[in-house]
């Protein structure tokens, strides 16, 4: 017997226990009181976003009169698998010998990598990650790497003081982590230094990257970098995005 | 106290002794220099707030006002008490005319110095009596209401808005949560100044202003009041301003802050020279003030590796320990940190973060350890860091912090949505419940894996003491030792803010935070 269902991939939906099922679950809080009215209005809520069956299996009071619930329900929608086109960093990722390797045949020379984590940002994790000797994950960090000049400025760095130094190092590549932003502060700030190196002359000569929990690539695209990295990105990403378009770029 | 971990007495010791000589050399430097926030910490706790037309805090304005003088090696004592002498007007009328071009106060005729102290003594008695009515009134507050049990549970609020902090704060502490923190906006760190009034905009937190605190701390004690135990408000008093952070928390009831000069070297590139002169007035009115200080040793981890240096957290714990006894601070209120940090890969990664807990624990046996959860190795994977979380209550509750800074299921995604927090709060209570006597139930196995960690980590920590003993704590920075960040003596923010004192220097708060009867 061979009933069990084929994925039709022009119309994919959530998948709880059976195919096509469409459960989700959804956690969120109403600013209203606890009671059955309250579930009542999470259940009405769910609906209109689109959940059949909407169902209220948690619901507790936070203590200012409002509520948590959690929430399943059956989406309604489905989506096209095969028309989906995501922009990615096109570029299979070396590991940190190769990339020590590739350096040493086709740029031949040390490059500098500057990199920080700028305006009002004070979270370091990022930069650390991709930067620091010890890297992450099992991933060694640029600081690691023969033929890469790593300097890790920190936190809070402002994009002024960050071009100053690029261009006193004579830095190759930039790099801007992102991790904390509260509305969204991170967007002009990204963009503001987009427009301090295309004013001091230098965007065209250097390799310009950003990272973060909510960057992409295509929204770095967008912003007027040549790279985003979200995360579950690591330094050998980095880096061999870096050398192979300072080569690609004859920025040699 | 028995040792579970059978760590040796002599290490502790020598490890101690060590810190103990670290502080006083340092301490030399810091009783022969003044900082502008100093000065402007004492300007607060003589009455002077408030600001001008464009916003600049009058404690700002009088002491730049005897900066380009030339005077600030006297301190703000001397000139504000000579001024006062000379007009018989309040530190606040003097600081407006300042403000208004009306006064210039290193250009008045000197008065007598002796007088100068007896002046502004006056006032100075006034402000001490004030803070120690603060701290009778927290006293009574914790007598007739009661508190939480340790480990406090411990919860942030950054909407950045004063006002919504407090409908979370408020749902917080509905929620059991015993101690709130209003995280600073990120960047308030390296103001020179404190700004001013209620605010409602911030990125990443709110303001730190005096009238924030106010309006919190009416929040919570009547939020206290209604739930029937006192809801202790924390506050940063770090970056460039620590001074006048503890000033104001001072006069407005705070209980705990974060209060320590290697986090903001290390972590904000803030001035090692001006930051550890600033924190020892910050330290001697947080002391003074009964204020619990958190240290930020927990930071090391979320740059350096936890297991492989380990040991330069407790290396900065015995220091900070000695710092902060310097300041007068007692052991219990000495929340030393450390953090959950170890990678959840790590084969019995768990037994090792126990080791930890419990060392720090019998090390400083009194001190209200300051326990940070799980950041680092936060996925976005909600449920297993709600996990994550559980495991570090588990050890918090085994080993008996005293603060524990609740990890949210959400950390690296947002600030804490309502529900995160209320989920934080469920989870550390379950498990303090459920576990609670654990620690007196279960003994280490002798020679075992925990016994020998935190055996190999007390002495590690022993050496880098006796090491950074004789190379002195500036260089030791400078050579990038502590979390694997280098900073200079000369490097980073703040060092044009401070000046060697002259002769005339006085500064009454100290002998009578310090001295007299707390």
């Amino acid at each position: 017997m061979n009933n069990i269902q084929k994925v039709d991939l022009t119309k994919i939906k959530p998948y709880g226990d059976t195919l096509n099922d469409g459960m989700v679950q959804l956690s969120f809080t109403l600013p209203v009181p606890y009671g059955d009215e309250a579930k009542e209005a999470a259940r009405i809520l769910a609906r209109q976003m689109g959940f059949d069956e909407p169902n209220v299996v948690h619901a507790s009071d936070l203590g200012v009169g409002y509520t948590h619930f959690i929430v399943y329900g059956k989406c309604q929608h489905t989506v096209d698998f095969t028309r989906i086109e995501v922009p990615k960093v096109e570029v299979a990722s070396m590991a940190m010998e190769e990339v020590e390797e590739y350096i040493k045949r086709n740029i031949k020379r040390e490059i500098t990598i500057v990199g920080a984590c700028t305006g009002t940002d004070a979270h370091t994790v990022g930069i650390d990650a991709i930067m620091n000797m010890k890297g992450y994950a099992g991933h060694y960090g640029l600081e690691r790497y023969k033929g890469i000049d790593a300097i890790n400025m920190g936190s809070q760095v402002l994009n002024e003081e960050l071009v100053a130094r690029a261009i006193e190092e004579n830095a190759d590549a930039i790099l801007v982590s992102q991790v904390v932003t509260q509305k969204n502060v991170h967007i002009p700030n990204l963009t503001q230094l987009v427009e301090l190196l295309e004013a001091e002359g230098i965007r065209d000569k250097i390799v310009l990257c950003c990272g973060g929990p909510r960057i992409t690539h295509e929204l770095a695209k967008e912003l007027g970098y040549d790279a985003g990295f979200g995360t579950g990105s690591y330094a050998d990403d980095v880096a061999t995005f870096v050398v192979t378009e300072i080569v690609n770029r004859k920025l040699v | 106290m028995n040792s579970k971990l059978n760590l040796n007495p002599k290490t502790i010791h020598s490890a101690r002794k060590a810190a103990s000589n670290i502080a006083e050399d340092v301490q030399g430097f810091i009783d022969r220099h003044t900082t502008v926030t100093v000065e402007r910490a004492i300007a607060r706790l003589l009455g002077i707030d408030g600001v001008d037309e464009i916003d600049r805090p009058l404690p700002n304005i009088v002491v730049d006002n005897i900066k380009e003088g030339s005077g600030l090696r006297e301190g703000i004592v001397y000139w504000l008490g000579n001024a006062m002498i000379h007009t018989g007007d309040t530190p606040q009328v003097i600081a407006e005319k300042v403000s208004r071009g009306e006064l210039d106060l290193t250009k008045l005729p000197l008065a007598n110095e002796n007088e100068i102290k007896e002046k502004v003594n006056e006032i100075a008695g006034q402000t001490v009596n004030k803070i120690k009515e603060n701290r009778n009134k927290r006293e009574d507050y914790i007598e007739t209401l009661g508190e939480g049990r340790q480990p406090y549970l411990y919860v942030i609020v950054a909407t950045g808005n004063i006002y919504e902090d407090v409908v979370q704060a408020q749902a917080a502490a509905r929620q059991g949560a015993d101690i709130i923190a209003v995280i600073r906006t990120t960047a308030q760190s390296l103001l020179d100044y404190v700004p001013y009034g209620a605010t409602t905009e911030g990125f990443g937190g709110t303001y730190a202003t005096q009238e924030n605190f106010k309006i919190m701390r009416k929040a919570l004690d009547e939020v206290g009041e209604e739930v029937g135990r006192y809801i202790r408000l924390c506050n940063y008093c770090s970056g460039l301003c620590m001074p006048e952070i503890a000033a104001m928390g001072a006069l407005e009831r705070l209980d705990v802050m974060l209060n320590d000069a290697l986090y903001g070297i290390l972590f904000r590139d803030i001035n090692m020279q001006r930051t550890l002169v600033d924190q020892y007035f910050s330290r001697v009115i947080n002391g003074f003030a009964g204020v619990i200080i958190n240290t930020g040793e927990d930071n090391y981890l979320t740059t350096a590796d936890a297991v492989e240096e380990a040991h330069t957290v407790l290396a900065s714990q015995f220091m900070n320990e000695q710092f902060a006894k310097k300041a007068g601070i007692p052991e219990e209120q000495m929340g030393l940190g450390h953090a959950f940090e170890m990678a959840p890969e790590i084969e019995n990664g768990f037994l090792l973060e126990l080791a930890q807990a419990q060392m720090a624990r019998e090390i400083f046996p009194k001190a209200p350890l300051k326990y940070m959860p799980p950041t680092k190795f936060m996925t976005g994977n909600i449920f297993k860091g709600h996990l994550q979380n559980a495991m570090f209550n588990l050890v918090s509750v085994w080993t008996n912090q005293g603060l524990q800074l609740l990890g949210m299921l959400t950390e690296a995604i947002h600030t804490p949505h309502l529900q995160d927090r209320a989920l934080a709060i469920e989870n550390a209570k379950y498990i303090f419940n459920n576990a609670r006597d654990i620690g007196d139930e279960v003994t280490f196995k002798e020679g075992g894996l925990i016994q020998t960690r935190a055996q190999e980590v007390l002495k590690n920590s022993e050496e880098l003491l006796s090491e950074i003993e004789k190379e002195g704590l500036f260089s030791t920075i400078e050579k990038g030792k502590f979390a694997s960040i280098k900073r200079a003596r000369t490097g980073g923010k703040g060092l044009e803010g401070v000046v060697q004192k002259g002769e005339k220097y006085y500064n009454p708060f100290i002998e009578m935070m310090l001295g007299g009867e707390r």
